[in-house]
């Protein structure tokens, strides 16, 4: 028999029982939306928490002072002050695994520009800050390397603070005050959003790490050195290079700790992308028990039509239908229902995931491959649970069949 | 004359839980191809068990089965309904036509299963339903179809694979004594014009009268086996 005339015979059996053939599908059709709009969600959820591990910029090492320990008196992080600019400098000279790397100070600080005046996260850093970071900038400059050498009294500020001081009116070359010293605007940082833990990170303000450090701070040490290795194969080698380089230049002796602390962003990033996998994995399983209960009905509904069709599959059997054909002609009809209803699913999850990232603002993403395998999979349960049914009608006995009332 | 079937010692044992019930206990018989055959007895006769066993329906549980010549009885499931599309047409007492499906449609059915193309399958199927004299209502289905018109349909279907015999159960069971004569009288016809072999179930006197041969079944026995005095049909046919 060719396929065309199975396919022929299966939609006009399905054709006879429409609502009964909807019902049937329902099962399907829901199972298979769900799939695709929880994992669109999940998939939603991973993307934007990898776009925010990527503001944070990629493949970035973070040095912190360590702790001291005194006479078994073990103080806490950053309580050191042996971490300096000469360390990070020397870590892009030395090591041929990072590529930038900037020292880094941080502290709150009230500015003032006219008659307004903003409390912001103040950064003193490195013109490489700019690349370690990957940020771009609205207009402006950023800081340069005679910013650094002058302890120029330049900032560059991101864009929650231009907003909060300037409004509308261009920010370059206002003055802003700090502790009544006044900056410069150099540049204004292009929006990155919000961190993971939902910090604004355009709520800032960036000053040459000299300045900060002479003119608001009066220390010499840094607070912490961002560092680029220059791929994401080589950061645990610059993590490993980067302790190895700082214990020498620190002096710390073989049976001593190390007086720093170097951290992976990347864990980080695996750490947050592995939650979200979970909830995809949650998301998506739950979803496929609603697709084998579809299968279910269909087996169902594939039991009671062959029963009703008894005389029927008797009749073809006699005109010289071969069991083979009767199982073909069952399995074709299972899986043409699976198959709609997988694609009547398919367009309602990615409906309703649009209905949510419209309306909800929640980050759906399609994943063409879900798509796929969702499709594969509906077609397996018309398969798996069709194949019963048909068996039980190919196997019936052509006299009891054509008897049958 | 060739032979078209013999049967040899040919015995049918039922098994209903531990009880044995034989329903053919030896039955020898030849049918000549071209012979109109009518097969009578009562229910429980072993009549039905015989004509499922030429049908290629059923197995019997001793003995020997040859169709034109060749032992059909041990075939796979799968020769049986090659031998039953190819050969073999059925027409049975509730006709047994798919419902909402077209006369043409359901005389198509059997070449469904072998291979026929879309074009010479609707043209056979026209053709068929032309003998049976349903030409104008192709597009019917059995619903809107007296009972004869059925029965024609049912005997197109069974003739649309030009089988060598066809296989009738008690095929006016349903019908009036009208219609009856009218589809024996179409049987004759095909018996006569097409020289196709027909064995025919009946329990009905005047409809085992169209035949040329009747058989009496009785306890899974032949009882009898008599062919009619003139019959001149026969020997035109077969000279």
């Amino acid at each position: 028999m060719q396929w065309l005339m199975i396919l022929r015979i299966a939609l006009r059996a399905l054709a006879r029982n429409k609502l009964r053939a909807f019902l049937t599908m329902l099962g399907i059709i829901i199972g298979v939306g769900a799939v695709i709009a929880m994992v669109a969600i999940g998939e939603g959820a991973k993307s934007t928490i990898r776009a925010q591990i990527a503001s944070l910029g990629t493949n970035v090492l973070v040095v912190l002072p360590g702790s001291n320990s005194q006479g078994g008196v073990r103080l806490g992080l950053g309580n050191v002050n042996t971490l300096v600019d000469a360390d990070a400098r020397a870590m892009v000279r030395e090591l041929p695994s990072v590529s930038f790397a900037s020292p880094v100070l941080r502290r709150p600080e009230q500015l003032v520009a006219g008659n307004l005046n903003w409390g912001t996260l103040a950064q003193g850093v490195a013109p490489e800050f700019q690349q370690i970071r990957d940020w771009q900038l609205a207009d402006g400059r950023f800081l340069h390397e005679g910013d650094m050498e002058s302890a120029a009294k330049v900032a560059v500020i991101g864009e929650t603070v231009a907003r909060q001081l300037f409004g509308n009116d261009n920010p370059i070359d206002a003055v802003i005050r700090i502790r009544n010293i006044p900056f410069r605007v150099v540049g204004v940082l292009s929006p990155k959003g919000q961190t993971g833990q939902g910090t604004d990170q355009d709520d800032t303000v960036m000053i040459p790490y000299t300045t900060m450090q002479k003119r608001l701070m009066r220390i010499t040490w840094l607070q912490s050195i961002v560092v680029k290795a220059v791929n994401a194969e080589r950061v645990q080698e610059a993590q490993e290079q980067i302790t190895l380089l700082l214990r020498q230049r620190h002096r710390i002796g073989q049976d001593r700790e190390d007086d720093f602390n170097v951290r992976n962003l990347s864990d980080i990033a695996e750490a947050a992308q592995t939650t979200a996998r979970v909830m995809a994995v949650l998301l998506g399983s739950v979803a496929s028990i609603s697709l084998l209960v579809g299968g279910i009905g269909i087996m169902n509904i594939m039991l009671v039509s062959v029963t009703e069709r008894t005389r029927e599959i008797g009749i073809r059997m006699a005109v010289g239908a071969r069991s083979r054909d009767i199982m073909l002609q069952f399995l074709v009809e299972a899986v043409v229902m699976a198959a709609t209803g997988g694609l009547i699913g398919i367009f309602l999850g990615i409906g309703s995931s649009e209905v949510l990232k419209e309306w909800a603002q929640w980050p759906t993403l399609i994943s063409p491959t879900i798509v796929a395998i969702a499709f594969l999979f509906s077609g397996a349960v018309g398969v798996f649970f069709g194949f019963y049914p048909a068996k039980k009608a190919a196997n019936l006995d052509p006299i009891e069949a054509l008897r049958y009332e | 004359m060739s032979e078209l079937i013999r049967v040899e010692n040919l015995h049918k044992i039922y098994h209903m839980g531990d009880v044995e019930v034989p329903a053919l206990r030896g039955i020898d018989l030849a049918i000549t191809r071209g012979e109109f055959v009518a097969v009578m007895g009562s229910s429980g006769s072993g009549k039905s068990t015989f004509m499922n066993i030429l049908g290629c329906l059923d197995r019997p549980t001793q003995g020997k089965y040859l169709l034109e010549g060749d032992e059909v009885g041990s075939l796979s499931a799968d020769e049986w309904a090659y031998i039953r599309n190819k050969r073999i047409g059925f027409v049975f007492q509730g006709f047994n036509l798919l419902s909402r499906t077209t006369a043409l449609e359901n005389v198509e059915l059997p070449m469904m299963y072998n291979g026929f193309h879309g074009k010479e399958r609707h043209q056979r199927a026209v053709e068929a339903l032309n003998l049976v004299g349903l030409g104008q209502r192709l597009d019917h289905t059995p619903n809107r179809l007296s009972g004869g018109q059925q029965q024609r349909v049912a005997i197109a279907r069974a003739l649309v694979n030009r089988p060598s015999l066809i296989l009738a159960d008690e095929p006016t069971g349903n019908l009036d004594s009208t219609t009856s004569g009218e589809i024996m009288a179409l049987f004759q016809k095909l018996n006569l014009e097409q020289g196709i072999t027909i064995i025919l179930v009946t329990h009905e006197a005047d409809i085992a009268a169209h035949a040329h041969r009747q058989i009496l079944f009785k306890d899974g026995l032949v009882i009898s086996d008599k062919a009619k005095e003139q019959a001149p049909e026969t020997i035109k046919c077969n000279g």
